[in-house]
């Protein structure tokens, strides 16, 4: 089982993750439409990637945006949750062995042991407050549907595996092939799924950027959006 | 369903087809036989098949349900926090759930459609600012206007207004011969005060091409009046145009793409025909973004800009006291606390935040002028955009609306609120009237002919 895991189902999951998120992105560019969408983006491409790159940058910073300070908690709920979930995979030192072993190519930089048990404790911690604010708040609990809450497993379900085997709790070989089966099933998923939004996200709001950039007051003296 | 009837998917094209619209007080029979008004299911599903791509599905599949657009809506914050007033909610609830059936919705959806797009939203995108994800709810309940007029669920008051457009390329059945006469009108009623004033028409290659609000015609001709008065004042090279003077668009807000085309193409003729070196429209909102943010799309040009160069005449305003063409008495400046509103088209959606700002410091002495809370981009909607002054069936939902602005002008302690928007200014009277807060409101024209200084050669000798 565990061959198979580390051996062919990983380069099928990582394949379809980077081949599937990549297809995604390409067929967002292809089904944009100056007409339809009524932004002119190919007329003005300074101010179009001025207002791109703005609307990514702004609200990739915490507190950066009005709406990040009007709701601090979630702001915070939400850095911690997608710092580790992302730094975890790509930096860990196990994950980067794996990679040089199987792909020669892996990140120079890892993560410090305490770093990286920080961060997955945030994942863990933060990931209990969204459940819990689609179970208790009014306003995301009439949006939430059976599956925000299968992607939010989706996410913590190799944190949590993840964490059992790292502390060796219970049945090493036992968390350590959930484990993997978890991470691959999330790189699996991913292209299908919301998680779309790791690449989706980027091209949505460098779309508003353009939007707002070019046609919305980002070509106007003091006309950039302050986001 | 027989066209003979007053609700159906038809658009009103003639003059006798909107007049037996307009005869049915309220929409009265209208509502009624829209409640036996069959959905063409198979239209709908190829209309989004052929007009909704990336953009708008995208939006619609990432959405990460998160609700943190909810307190950005200013129609949620005044409804005690109704779930269902969540702007994704308001949108995956009606176009999302379009989408998912492919089309296959009934009549009671499309009821409940058309309240949402109508009732529910104002389409003044401030949700689009506070979404992670970039989603601009108020666009795509845009979209789904467009959706609904084109089955024949639209409120009658656009129904009309579209209609108008078809008919008389205006917001309401002025002719070009109503606008042209009214404005000499107003030079007969005006020149004994501003001598010499009158109102070029058709003519070519002035610098300023002046476009206007309809109602200006009909119902606020004295505005038509401060216009010229104040161009003349400056020494402006100006004209009116006998055709294609209109610049609002009811059909925007009705969802009738087609006749927002016909209604932009008619302006930007008269720019191609008389070739001015730019357009300056009246202060209003919904008219500057229409013809001049989203109307080059309607009319295909590519480059999104209309024919000559388009300034909001808030733009002008700041031009003319910036450059001393307008130079306002420094005893005249109002000395009265003072608020701003920022109409969601020229501000949120064009980026004109500094300019009426700037205006605010010629005409307002320093410590009266107190903006509002949240203001410039991230200001909340009168509570009137969108159609919604105008759709009777809805008056007591937008009278709530009209709270959240009169909470933010209480704030201000401002006893005069001054509106460059006529939709906006309709809003406002209307909470004052509704809620009597004792403030008094105002465009930006009457309140400037009463401050600026007139050239000799205007004055009335005597």
């Amino acid at each position: 089982m565990q061959d198979i895991l580390t051996g062919p189902m990983l380069w099928l999951s990582l394949s379809v993750f980077v081949f599937g998120m990549l297809a995604r992105m390409i067929l967002y560019i292809h089904g944009l439409d100056w007409k339809l969408d009524r932004v002119a983006y190919r007329a003005h491409p300074k101010a179009g990637m001025k207002g791109a790159a703005r609307s990514i940058i702004y609200w990739l910073l915490p507190f950066a945006t009005t709406s990040w300070r009007k709701q601090p908690v979630m702001t915070v709920v939400f850095f911690v949750f997608h710092l580790g979930a992302i730094l975890v995979p790509l930096f860990l030192l196990a994950h980067n062995m794996i990679l040089k072993e199987m792909f020669f190519l892996a990140s120079p930089i890892t993560l410090n042991m305490c770093v990286a048990d920080f961060l997955s404790w945030g994942v863990i911690l933060s990931g209990i407050v969204l459940i819990l604010r689609r179970i208790s708040l009014p306003e995301v609990r009439i949006l939430t549907t059976t599956n925000d809450y299968f992607i939010l497993f989706l996410a913590l379900a190799p944190f949590v595996t993840g964490l059992f085997a790292r502390y060796q709790v219970g049945d090493y070989q036992f968390w350590y092939t959930m484990h993997i089966l978890f991470g691959e099933l999330f790189l699996l998923l991913a292209p299908f799924t919301k998680l779309s939004h790791i690449a989706l996200f980027f091209m949505s709001r460098a779309q508003l950027g353009m939007d707002f950039g070019i046609k919305r007051g980002g070509m106007k003296q003091g006309g950039s959006m302050a986001w | 369903m027989s066209e003979e009837t007053l609700c159906n998917r038809q658009p009103i094209q003639t003059e006798e087809s909107l007049k037996r619209l307009l005869k049915d007080s309220g929409g009265a029979q209208y509502y009624k036989e829209m409640k036996s008004l069959d959905v063409d299911q198979e239209l709908l599903w190829s209309t989004i098949q052929k007009t909704c791509k990336s953009r708008i599905r995208t939006w619609l599949e990432i959405c990460a349900h998160c609700g943190m657009c909810a307190e950005s809506c200013f129609l949620y914050l005044i409804n005690d926090r109704d779930p269902t007033q969540v702007p994704a909610y308001k949108i995956q609830s009606t176009l999302g759930e379009i989408i998912k059936r492919k089309g296959k919705v009934d009549n009671e959806f499309m009821h409940m459609a058309m309240r949402t797009a109508w009732a529910k939203c104002t389409c003044c995108n401030r949700c689009g600012l506070y979404c992670p994800n970039g989603i601009d709810m108020g666009v795509m309940m845009s979209y789904l206007r467009g959706l609904l007029y084109a089955q024949g669920f639209v409120p009658w008051e656009l129904k009309i207004g579209a209609g108008m457009h078809r008919v008389y390329n205006a917001q309401m059945d002025v002719t070009n011969e109503d606008f042209v006469e009214t404005c000499e009108w107003m030079a007969e009623e005006y020149e004994e005060d501003y001598v010499g004033l009158h109102f070029p028409v058709d003519k070519e290659n002035a610098d300023i091409l002046y476009t206007i609000n309809a109602r200006e015609v009909k119902h606020y001709p004295e505005d038509l009046a401060e216009a010229a008065i104040l161009f003349h004042i400056a020494g402006e090279d100006w004209t009116i145009t006998s055709k294609g003077w209109e610049q609002t668009s009811l059909a925007m807000f009705a969802g009738d793409w087609e006749a927002c085309k016909i209604q932009v193409e008619s302006v930007y003729d008269a720019m191609e025909r008389l070739n001015p070196k730019r357009m300056i429209g009246t202060e209003c909102g919904h008219a500057h973004r229409a013809t001049v943010v989203e109307g080059p799309y309607w009319a295909g040009r590519e480059n999104g800009l209309a024919p000559v160069k388009c300034m909001h005449y808030v733009e002008w305003v700041a031009e003319a006291l910036r450059e001393g063409k307008l130079v306002i008495d420094p005893e005249k400046r109002i000395k009265e606390p003072v608020t701003l509103q920022d109409s969601c088209n020229y501000v949120r959606n064009h980026g004109l935040k500094q300019i009426t700002r700037e205006i605010m410091s010629y005409m307002v002495e320093p410590e009266y002028f107190i903006d509002m809370s949240p203001n410039e981009e991230h200001n909340y909607c009168c509570g009137g955009g969108g159609g919604f002054n105008g759709i009777g069936l809805y008056r007591k939902e937008r009278n709530q609306a009209l709270i959240t602005k009169r909470d933010q002008i209480l704030k201000t302690g401002a006893k005069l609120v001054i509106a460059p928007c006529h939709n906006c200014w309709d809003a406002i009277r209307d909470l004052e009237e509704e809620y009597k807060i004792g403030i008094r409101w105002s465009f930006l024209k009457p309140l400037l002919i009463k401050m600026v200084k007139i050239p000799e050669h205007m004055q009335p000798k005597d």
